[in-house]
């Protein structure tokens, strides 16, 4: 093997130059390890080795998975780094990385010497954060905002009794997350792809699906464009860009960074973006999404809405990394732990995210710390596992809705007058679409065999025939709504 | 079509060639213009090559890709359509197929490699929850018809529990994707073509050991064979036979000897085994009265149970004997017992004997 030496300074200087520290990035302080004596686990900050390792991806805009390390010579370089203190180590490149050596000990510890720290412009009153960076938002986008995070609550509540009374079958709020919901949506674009989980319904309203269409899904008549075939808050609608929710868990996450690698493909000025919950974080297509992210240089944003609940599993027994913006570093992933309570910040870091990943094609993890005030769902009641005080605190003290709703009073922009209004005016409507909806016909029989390919095949053919005839002879088992 | 004339004979450790002779049963479906001698393998990477160069939009992904594939059968495709469109992904089945879903969800054609069957089952959520359901769930305002899975199936002679898997019965139970096995380098190039193209999502089994072994003249232009629709490709009157893929040629072997002993059998491909094509097993069993269904999978659940079960409701007051099913055992895939294991052409002919004269 060859071995040269280069002069340890150097090595330094260029990771000087090269570390890239931005206010919003932060990249000093998330889950690096600080230089100091005093802690065993001093040492070069972490995040620059993966600087060095491909110097070539940062500058590289065309976005081809080239993985420039596979081909360079396996002969190792034998290089000096400095360390702070004066020692010097060996470096050396193997196909799997670059390594610096050490004769110390040192295991990485299993949680960040620093807490990750989490972004807010707003504090718990609405008020400005001083110094705060963040990105402008207008009276128009914020009273649309502030209107639609209302909008989203009422028609939680109304569709949560709806289900209560019998009239669906099932519902799940967004109690809670209304400002992860409807700030991100807002920061969006209408061409950005959406992969939801199922408690986004915020980012539908916001591009435009009116409550008739969400009651239409939720009774499942023949105008919902699922055509009966989901349960209620299986919301899809192709023209809003927001793909159909399915009820398996994190299944969406690898989905949108083929859609995001597509876009980038189409060189289109868009990104894809996904949500899921805490739970989520623990299934296997998180994992693999993340890094297939990483490694495609897809332009997708993963928006991990952290409430603290799946159903009734806190998150520790969830997992035990401290929280999940962690997780998106350990796969090569750009990320931020953001207050998902405060409207504001969401904006500025969603879309702070969607330049990144436009731009730099590039994958970016937004952790959203909230907490998940509804139960789980209709099938839930969480006061067996959570105390109902530590519910209410949620929902009253920490409620985003009112947080936002201070900022916008603040400006001049809202007042009590335009509240009651606005929340009469959505109450009616949304009575209206409900009886609307459960009035209208339910999609017909032959839409039981349709879809399941793009033609109908005969094996099909032949079931609808017998079914047909099974109805005949038997209309009583059949529900009366459903016409054949 | 002779497949034993296109195929090596499998003898124990030892491959070798037989002579070809000119097809005794031609396959009319595709014209032999400028056809050309290749095996399995280069006769997929020809339809691979192919479906790139006709759509611009079409990717190939999987895990070792980008340098030919560990079968060979993605040879050239980097380098002659680049990296952006031919890659390594990470070791990750459930990750190529949900990224090959969102992919396909926009408009291309995504044709994911899986390196072994027996390494699918980590995608398996991902195809039966997702893929399959996709258009019908979102009531047709989305699908994901543009992906084909691609893997490699069957034993190979010393391939063990997870080199030799045959999977397809899983995925037979599926609505909404298409499960597709090829028996020859010119069907496997066609019917390639077709799933690809097919605004469903496919599964496409192609049978390992006939990567190599199987030589055949293949057109060298673009067509597609059609899914759905099975072919008899040895015409008989006393007993119908079903199989698919590598299986074929056993059973043609068996055939062949069967006749010496006056008698004649039917052997269908179905080539398509979700949805698969009723109508022509059907036909044949009205005519000649006997079935006999073969596949290396083990034979409790296997496909073959489905064929039989809706013969027998269908075709009962034709049948001369009992549905007979000549299949792997109920156990994982052996390494030394390999042979004790596969569904040999005597035990074919056996069963075929034993059919005849029941």
């Amino acid at each position: 093997m060859a071995f040269c030496s280069k002069n340890s300074r150097t090595i330094i200087n260029n990771l000087k130059s090269k570390l890239r520290l931005s206010r919003l990035m932060n990249q000093g302080r998330d889950g690096c390890l600080p230089l100091n004596n005093t802690n065993p686990c001093r040492f070069l900050p972490l995040t620059t080795l993966p600087q060095l390792r491909n110097p070539d991806s940062y500058s590289h805009k065309t976005g081809h998975s080239v993985c420039s390390q596979r081909f360079q010579s396996t002969t190792s370089e034998q290089q000096f780094a400095s360390l702070p203190n004066g020692e010097h180590s060996q470096e050396l490149d193997f196909p799997g990385g670059k390594v610096v050596f050490s004769p110390e000990m040192r295991f990485l510890s299993e949680s960040p010497c620093v807490y990750n720290n989490c972004y807010r412009v707003l504090d718990d009153n609405g008020q400005l954060i001083g110094n705060s960076n963040f990105v402008q938002v207008s009276e128009e986008i914020a009273v649309k905002m502030y209107s639609s995070m209302a909008t989203l609550q009422i028609l939680d509540t109304i569709f949560y009794e709806a289900q209560r009374q019998g009239r669906i079958s099932f519902y799940l709020t967004t109690i809670g997350e209304e400002a992860i919901n409807i700030a991100s949506a807002a920061a969006l674009t209408s061409d950005d792809i959406v992969f939801p989980q199922y408690r986004e319904p915020g980012v539908l309203l916001w591009r435009g699906f009116t409550l008739q269409e969400f009651a239409n899904q939720c009774f499942g008549n023949k105008a919902d464009y699922g055509k009966g075939r989901q349960m209620p808050i299986h919301y899809g609608s192709n023209k809003h860009n927001y793909f159909t929710v399915s009820s398996t868990i994190a299944t969406q996450i690898p989905h949108a960074v083929g859609a995001a690698y597509s876009l980038k493909m189409d060189k289109k000025d868009a990104c894809a973006v996904t949500f899921f919950g805490d739970g989520g974080t623990s299934e296997g297509d998180f994992h693999a999404a993340l890094n297939f992210a990483a490694v495609t240089e897809s332009p997708v944003i993963f928006i991990c809405r952290n409430n603290g609940w799946a159903i009734s599993t806190p998150t520790s027994d969830q997992f035990r990394s401290e929280g999940i913006a962690v997780r998106g570093q350990a796969y090569g992933v750009r990320s931020i732990r953001v207050d998902g309570n405060d409207a504001l910040a969401m904006y500025s870091a969603v879309h702070a995210a969607r330049e990144m990943a436009i731009n730099e094609h590039r994958p970016v993890l937004i952790e959203a710390i909230t907490y998940r005030v509804g139960h789980h769902s209709t099938s839930d009641d969480s006061t067996k596992y959570r105390p109902a005080d530590e519910i209410e605190w949620w929902r009253m003290a920490r409620d985003p809705v009112i947080r936002f709703r201070k900022w916008i009073e603040t400006n001049g922009w809202w007042g009590s007058e335009a509240e009651s209004q606005l929340r009469s005016s959505i109450r009616n409507q949304l009575l209206q679409a409900i009886q609307i909806a459960e009035r209208a016909e339910k999609p017909p029989v032959n839409e039981l065999f349709t879809d399941v390919y793009d033609n109908i095949p005969s094996n099909l053919r032949d079931q609808e025939k017998l079914l047909r005839e099974t109805i005949n002879r038997h209309p009583e088992d059949y529900p009366a709504d459903v016409p054949f | 079509m002779a497949l034993r004339n296109i195929i090596g004979k499998r003898i124990g450790n030892g491959i070798g060639l037989v002579g070809r002779r000119s097809l005794s049963t031609a396959t009319s479906d595709v014209e032999n213009r400028n056809a050309k001698s290749m095996n399995l393998y280069s006769a997929i990477n020809q339809a691979l090559h192919l479906a790139l160069e006709t759509d611009p939009r079409a990717f190939v992904f999987g895990e070792d890709v980008s340098f030919g594939g560990v079968f060979r059968c993605t040879t050239g495709l980097a380098d002659r359509f680049g990296k952006a469109r031919v890659f390594n992904t990470p070791l990750c089945e459930q990750g190529i197929v949900g990224f090959g879903i969102g992919l396909a969800a926009m408009g291309n054609r995504a044709i994911a490699e899986i390196q072994f069957a027996d390494y699918i089952y980590p995608a398996f959520d991902q195809i039966v929850n997702e893929a399959a359901k996709f258009r019908y769930r979102s009531g047709n305002q989305f699908n994901c018809g543009g992906l084909t899975i691609r893997a490699p199936y069957g034993a190979v002679g010393h391939g063990g529990h997870y080199h030799s898997q045959s999977p397809e019965a899983f995925f037979c139970h599926v609505p909404g994707i298409k499960v597709v096995i090829p028996r020859s380098p010119r069907q496997a190039k066609g019917l390639l073509l077709s799933c690809i193209r097919d605004p469903n999502p496919v599964v496409f089994f192609e049978p390992k050991w006939l990567y190599r072994l199987a030589v055949e003249e293949v057109p060298e232009h673009d067509y597609m064979l059609p899914l759905s629709k099975a072919e008899v490709i040895r015409q008989g009157s006393d007993i119908t036979l079903v199989g698919w893929g590598a299986q074929l040629s056993i059973m043609e072997q068996a055939c062949i000897e069967a006749e010496k002993d006056g008698i004649s059998c039917e052997l269908i491909d179905l080539k398509t085994l979700i949805p698969w094509d009723k109508e022509t097993v059907e036909a044949s069993v009205r005519k000649t009265g006997r079935v006999l269904i073969s596949h290396e999978a083990p034979v409790t659940g296997g496909f073959g149970a489905e064929i039989s079960a809706s013969i027998v409701e269908r075709c009962f007051l034709r049948l001369e004997a009992p549905v007979a099913r000549v299949c792997g055992l109920d156990t994982p895939f052996p390494l030394v017992f390999e042979p004790f294991y596969m569904p040999s052409k005597n035990k074919v002919l056996d069963a075929i004997k034993a059919t005849v004269n029941y």
